[in-house]
């Protein structure tokens, strides 16, 4: 996106294909005058917002997490050795779990009727309901004791269910895992759906007079169109259940004893609960070496992007 | 369409062909059915225990047995002391949306005017500032940011919400507000130019009207980001006064025997108004492909 290029690109002759989009988007001739002075003062309140609110925030973090011995004193602590292996079960098994039942669900979608348009409007609740309530609620439904589910089994099945999330921390983190993808599964269903109906029929048309098969149009014209747009979803989604605070703190509150934490709440444990920011600060800091390789693939990623509205 | 036409042509062929085609309506149904019970559960749950009357909510039923209102009753009424300032709760949840909503659309849509349009030089550095912001998550933030707040002398004041929300808001603005502002012919800025229009009276009266779709996207993105966003909001507000609602809806956990009922009466009216804004404007929702996630 830097001026050089766009400006070589714009030498160029158009080809037909681009003539939708113009093929420049500077003023003529450059700022003049007084015009320059306002550009400046269009960016300064963003500017201001990011010094203040961003780049401060992460110096001072820097600062507050810098002394090594703050490592070492982290990772000889078993709670952090167990929420690191938390973090890495949450993000691989949440994420790919949950993207892979986004494309089935995005590709079940595509199909026409009427009900299939309702049962999509249904489908999208998790997502506009806030993430409070409702994990508020599958925390109050997972309770060994008085929870819906062991309520149901009991009533129906006549089989004493176990506390999903007082006893056992695979059970616990498997609920949260459970929650997570309850409550973003309609969200990337709805993107990878856009991106499925991107794609132009007449590949599907062409596919069938070829004679291809369902699983082999799905191969062949589906997959290879939808693959940039699935790897940056699930880059984006990586970085997103990262930092993800609200599944873990209100499903499984880190419990039983400490053994669900993931970073984020661990992190926030630490510095308000623990009252040891420094050591709060370090957890966060422990997911650099995750995040800094995803975050420069994805930035790369997300400036060639389109928006459609 | 003649994808269809062909697929019928060639179901013709087969045997049976109504037939398979009735078997697979009815299996697709039949997993739709799943659907609907796994998406509807914890709402379910929701709704019941709200509708649980006082002292029914330690029982095995799984649809309360003499279901009631009174636990919405008890909220909208404020009758009971987690809940004496709901409304005003309420009301600070709506404060810090709108200034927010407001603030998000000023600020995001001058900097990508001045960088979009005017192409400010190195314009690039501040939409890479700003793009990085958004895929740093913002929980990861939080500590130093709750210290800097300290310093400023805004801890338990609502602008220092006001400030998070719009510092994690602004980046999907400026992304979106860019990408769709290619769209818009240049011309029409440089007519208005030639014409002697200012840079400001450009932004007014021919960015922003012709930015109205992507406006809306995006302040639907704010609002939703500001009311439905929980950790800033409980790690910088600390009195009963300040509290919005969603950290006033977790202080019932703090109570060993909590108010079920009561809690769940309460999620359920801190929730409609963010769905109803949802499928409002549903089509917007799905902007900017995969950015229009509302984060945490």
């Amino acid at each position: 996106m830097d001026g050089a290029a766009t400006q070589a690109a714009q030498a160029l002759p158009a080809p037909t294909l681009r003539l939708a989009r113009p093929r420049r988007h500077a003023w003529r001739g450059g700022l003049q005058g007084s015009e320059y002075a306002w550009a400046v003062a269009f960016v300064i309140p963003y500017c201001g917002v990011f010094l203040a609110f961003v780049a401060y925030p992460v110096v001072y973090g820097l600062w507050l997490g810098h002394a090594p011995s703050l490592y070492a004193e982290l990772f000889s602590d078993p709670i952090y050795q167990r929420t690191a292996v938390n973090t890495l079960l949450y993000v691989g098994i949440g994420v790919n779990l949950k993207l892979f039942l986004a494309l089935l669900m995005s590709g079940f979608f595509m199909r026409r009727g009427w009900w299939v348009k309702g049962l999509l409007l249904i489908f999208v609740l998790p997502w506009a309901v806030p993430s409070l309530p409702t994990f508020i609620s599958i925390h109050w439904m997972l309770n060994g004791q008085w929870g819906l589910l062991n309520n149901f089994l009991w009533d129906v099945f006549g089989i004493d269910g176990p506390g999903w999330i007082e006893t056992s921390r695979w059970l616990a983190l498997g609920s949260v895992i459970v929650s997570h993808i309850w409550k973003w599964l309609p969200f990337w269903t709805v993107i990878l759906l856009a991106g499925r109906m991107a794609i132009p029929q007449e590949l599907y048309d062409a596919a069938d007079v070829d004679g291809a098969t369902k699983l082999q149009r799905f191969t062949h014209v589906t997959f290879p169109l939808l693959a940039n747009l699935y790897f940056v979803c699930t880059l984006l989604s990586t970085i997103f259940t990262l930092g993800d605070f609200n599944t873990v703190f209100f499903v499984s509150g880190g419990g039983p004893a400490l053994s669900t934490h993931v970073l984020a709440t661990l992190g926030i444990r630490n510095a308000f609960e623990v009252a040891r920011p420094e050591l709060g600060v370090a957890v966060v800091m422990s997911a650099l070496p995750l995040m800094i390789p995803l975050i420069i693939i994805l930035m790369r990623k997300l400036r060639t992007m389109e928006v459609q509205l | 369409m003649s994808a269809e036409l062909a697929n019928i042509r060639w179901d013709r062929r087969q045997p049976h062909y109504r037939l398979r085609r009735n078997l697979r309506e009815a299996a697709a149904l039949a997993f739709g059915i799943v659907v609907v019970i796994w998406t509807l559960i914890p709402i379910y749950n929701m709704v019941a225990v709200a509708l649980e009357s006082r002292g029914d909510v330690f029982t095995n039923d799984i649809w309360p047995a003499r279901p009631s209102f009174d636990s919405f009753w008890i909220v909208v009424t404020q009758g009971y002391w987690y809940l004496e300032y709901f409304w005003h709760q309420f009301g600070n949840s709506l404060y810090v949306g709108v200034i927010t909503v407001f603030l998000t659309l000023l600020i995001g849509s001058l900097v990508s005017f001045s960088i979009g349009r005017m192409r400010l030089r190195h314009g690039w550095i501040v939409s890479n500032a700003a793009l990085l912001t958004y895929v740093i998550p913002s929980s990861f933030l939080a500590i130093p940011f709750y210290r800097i707040m300290q310093k400023y002398g805004l801890a338990n004041d609502l602008w220092s919400v006001i400030a998070a929300e719009v510092t994690f808001a602004t980046p999907y603005a400026i992304f979106i507000f860019q990408q769709y502002g290619v769209s818009i012919p240049i011309e029409l800025d440089e007519a208005a130019r030639i014409d002697g229009a200012s840079p400001v009276q450009v932004y007014l009266h021919i960015y922003l009207p012709l930015m109205a779709p992507a406006l809306v996207a995006v302040g639907t993105y704010a609002l939703l980001l500001a009311w439905n966003e929980y950790l800033y909001q409980f790690l910088l507000l600390s009195s009963k006064k300040n509290m919005t609602v969603p950290v006033a809806l977790a202080q019932f956990l703090n109570s060993d025997e909590a108010p079920w009922n009561y809690m769940m009466a309460t999620a359920i009216v801190y929730a409609l108004p963010p769905v109803a804004i949802y499928y409002t404007f549903r089509r917007r929702m799905t902007a900017g492909l995969t950015m229009g996630g509302v984060k945490g």
